[in-house]
């Protein structure tokens, strides 16, 4: 049974966390997250749930207890945003390197400064090298079901690592929309038990979490979660077969849009790439062939999927929400341009840097990455590698 | 109905801009259509201008971004009213405002000359049947006549489900009556 | 220091965890020793206060009384020295 309710995309990450109901949630509220944690409060306090709730007094102090709690065995879920990230950073290296499965939604929101309270990508982006496994959801039913998926994810045991849920501060975060819910006793059947196999509170099986690791075991250490996320690629799969047979909903690491016989492709995370199918559909009326492609995870990066996916095509615009001012375009420009770089029948590839700040993208912007792209295959050539759409 | 349905909601902080938006798209997800309303954060304060926005379709909405051309534009707050609060209404477009003015002094503050126009006095609607000037729900009620977006019922059933335990039976039956009132007194040219 | 091959990262726990406990102890920090520290004990009244000291629990006591060092574990701080109340512990080349 399944039902359809209105909920925003915080509100369906809270949800999904009664659902869960984790042993252990420290979290400290931040805008746009604030209704996670808010929601998840109120769930504590009218019982719903058994959840051990640490109010911590800052983001730094939140991801220690959750790294503690999950250290312990406590199934441990925390949220956060943009300065909040910032400030709990030393410690997601940490929870990531012990190799601890906590889950956090993160609301993306530009990292300050200037300060700003709306979307982009800057704040997870900054956190790809962390070790921890990212998700971007497109809509409130991804986020949702990823938060749900997720606990899976972080759990499996050839991955065990932390993941970051992310979804866009206040476009989605703070949008209604109707989604679908399971139930409480499927989605625990689901997730299942967790036991970890060396709790820090088990006095018959005395372990150390987070020794002093230096140039003898540190670098051994990192090559084992490099294992790990390489692992992750074969086992997410089972756990999005399972899920499909759950709850029907069908998951793969990348999603794509008439892209089967497309010539030109835009790639996006996140919402944009809502409103682009929006875009293919008005311009594949017009007959012109053209798709999307969203990779669902970042960590760990599809790469095989997104090269199968893009290779024949002629031109591929790559939309970054985040700055990196490396000269070399976003993140997922740079990541997807190096990923086909190998690949004898790559497109030309172009990137664009939009919407940072919670500056909208609409429409009319999308269509003239598609006008540009027309053009790139006809000078059969990127003129200039780096553009910023809708920046004044 | 078309496919998508896209309305524009203008009011200040604490009119329930926010409410309205989301009770509409509640009563439409209720009668099985797909939705969306989402305000246009600003800065968060009473009294400074807002504008949020109900999302209606027939078909999943993959759009996520801010809405440019609406089919609908309500104006809660009177005082709002000039040409920048049309801007991307078509001339098929319709605009309903909250005010005790003729239909003709809204298109003189508006230069909104070739399509529909609807007024009410939502705030002396909801003063009456309230006792406070709270016009969104009036406002509403107003659309929905203008606009058969959803049925009155379903309306009602949501605000029932939200305001009951919220409020008490006796202001949400006050503000199911504030939008009947509005239903009735809406006056389009 | 003469060890046998450390362990590649296929063959260690993950994330750092050390999974055995009181295993410090199989660190042999001994070869560390410039200085050792010997006792005289004649002079010791067993106040066992460099056992009290000993940042390495390296000094060996039985039945209340000081019968030694652990020079397997001993860095040859000089801290057991310097606190004697009767200066029976001086510091010795190795």
């Amino acid at each position: 049974m399944r039902k359809v309710v209105a909920m925003t995309g915080d509100q369906a990450a809270a949800e999904a966390m009664r659902q869960i109901e984790p042993d252990v949630v420290a979290a400290y509220p931040i805008t746009p997250q604030t209704e996670i944690v808010m929601g998840f409060a109120q769930f504590v306090a009218d019982g719903r749930v058994q959840t051990e709730m640490i109010p911590v007094e800052s983001e730094h102090s939140a991801m220690s207890a959750c790294v503690g709690a999950a250290a312990s065995g406590a199934r441990t879920m925390t949220a956060t945003s943009a300065n909040g990230l910032a400030l709990m950073w030393e410690i997601v290296y940490i929870a990531a390197s012990t190799r601890l499965p906590i889950v956090m939604p993160v609301v993306n929101r530009a990292l300050s400064g200037p300060i700003n309270i709306h979307c982009d990508h800057s704040d997870t982006m900054g956190a790809r090298d962390s070790g921890w496994l990212q998700i971007y959801c497109e809509n409130n039913q991804e986020v949702y079901e990823n938060v749900i998926m997720a606990i899976r994810i972080a759990e499996h045991k050839d991955i065990r690592l932390p993941v970051m849920v992310c979804q866009d501060g206040f476009i989605t975060s703070h949008a209604v929309e109707g989604i679908k819910l399971y139930d409480d006793k499927q989605v625990k059947e689901f997730i299942g038990a967790y036991q970890l196999e060396h709790s820090l509170l088990d006095i018959d099986k005395p372990v150390t979490y987070g020794p002093l690791d230096l140039q003898d075991f540190y670098f051994e250490h990192k090559r084992q979660q490099a294992e790990a996320i390489k692992n992750s690629l074969k086992a997410i799969p089972e756990i999005f077969a399972e899920f499909k047979k759950y709850f029907g909903s069908a998951y793969d690491f990348i999603d794509t849009y008439k892209l089967d016989d497309a010539e030109l492709a835009i790639v996006a995370l996140s919402s944009t790439a809502g409103t682009t199918k929006v875009v293919i559909d008005e311009l594949r009326a017009q007959g012109k062939n053209v798709g999307l492609l969203r990779p669902r995870f970042f960590r760990p990066f599809p790469k095989e999927k997104i090269v199968r996916a893009l290779s024949g095509l002629k031109a591929v615009a790559i939309l970054d929400r985040s700055e990196a001012f490396s000269g070399q375009g976003g993140a997922l420009f740079a990541e997807i341009r190096s990923a086909l770089l190998d690949e004898p029948k790559r497109p030309l590839t172009v990137n664009y840097i939009y919407g940072l700040g919670g500056r909208d993208i609409d429409l009319q912007q999308i269509k003239s990455v598609y006008a540009d792209l027309e053009k790139i295959v006809k000078a059969k050539k990127v003129k200039d590698l780096i553009n910023y759409l809708g920046v004044r | 109905m078309q496919e998508l349905v896209e309305v524009r909601w203008h009011g200040r902080g604490g009119q329930g801009a926010k409410t309205a938006a989301q009770f509409l798209a509640e009563a439409a997800l209720d009668a099985g259509k797909f939705i969306q309303a989402f305000p246009e954060y600003g800065p968060e304060r009473a009294g400074a201008p807002i504008r949020t926005y109900t999302r209606i379709s027939e078909k999943p909405i993959n759009l996520h971004c801010g809405v440019v051309n609406p089919g609908y534009v309500v104006v809660i707050d009177p005082t709002l009213l000039s040409p920048a609060i049309v801007e991307g209404l078509s001339d098929q477009g319709i605009l309903v405002v909250n005010t005790n003015e003729p239909i003709e002094a809204v298109r003189k503050k508006t230069n909104f000359q070739k399509g529909k126009v609807g007024v009410v006095d939502a705030t002396q609607i909801s003063l009456d049947t309230l006792g406070r000037p709270m016009p969104n729900m009036p406002m509403l009620g107003a659309l929905l006549k203008v606009v058969p977006l959803v049925k009155l019922e379903d309306l009602y059933k949501n605000i029932k489900a939200k305001f009951l335990k919220k409020i008490g039976e006796e202001k949400t039956n006050a503000n199911i009556a504030g939008i009947k009132k509005a239903y009735e007194q809406v006056r389009v040219g | 220091m003469a060890e046998k091959k450390a362990k590649g990262w296929k063959d260690i726990p993950i994330g750092g965890l050390i999974d055995k406990a009181g295993s410090a102890a199989d660190y042999k920090t001994g070869d560390w020793r410039t200085f050792k520290p010997v006792r005289d004990e004649k002079k010791c009244i067993n106040c066992l206060i460099c056992w009290m000291y000993c940042p390495d629990s390296a000094i060996l006591v039985k039945d209340k009384k000081m019968t030694g060092f652990d020079y397997e574990h001993c860095k040859g701080c000089g801290i057991c020295a310097s606190v004697c109340p009767v200066k029976c512990i001086s510091m010795q080349k190795e």
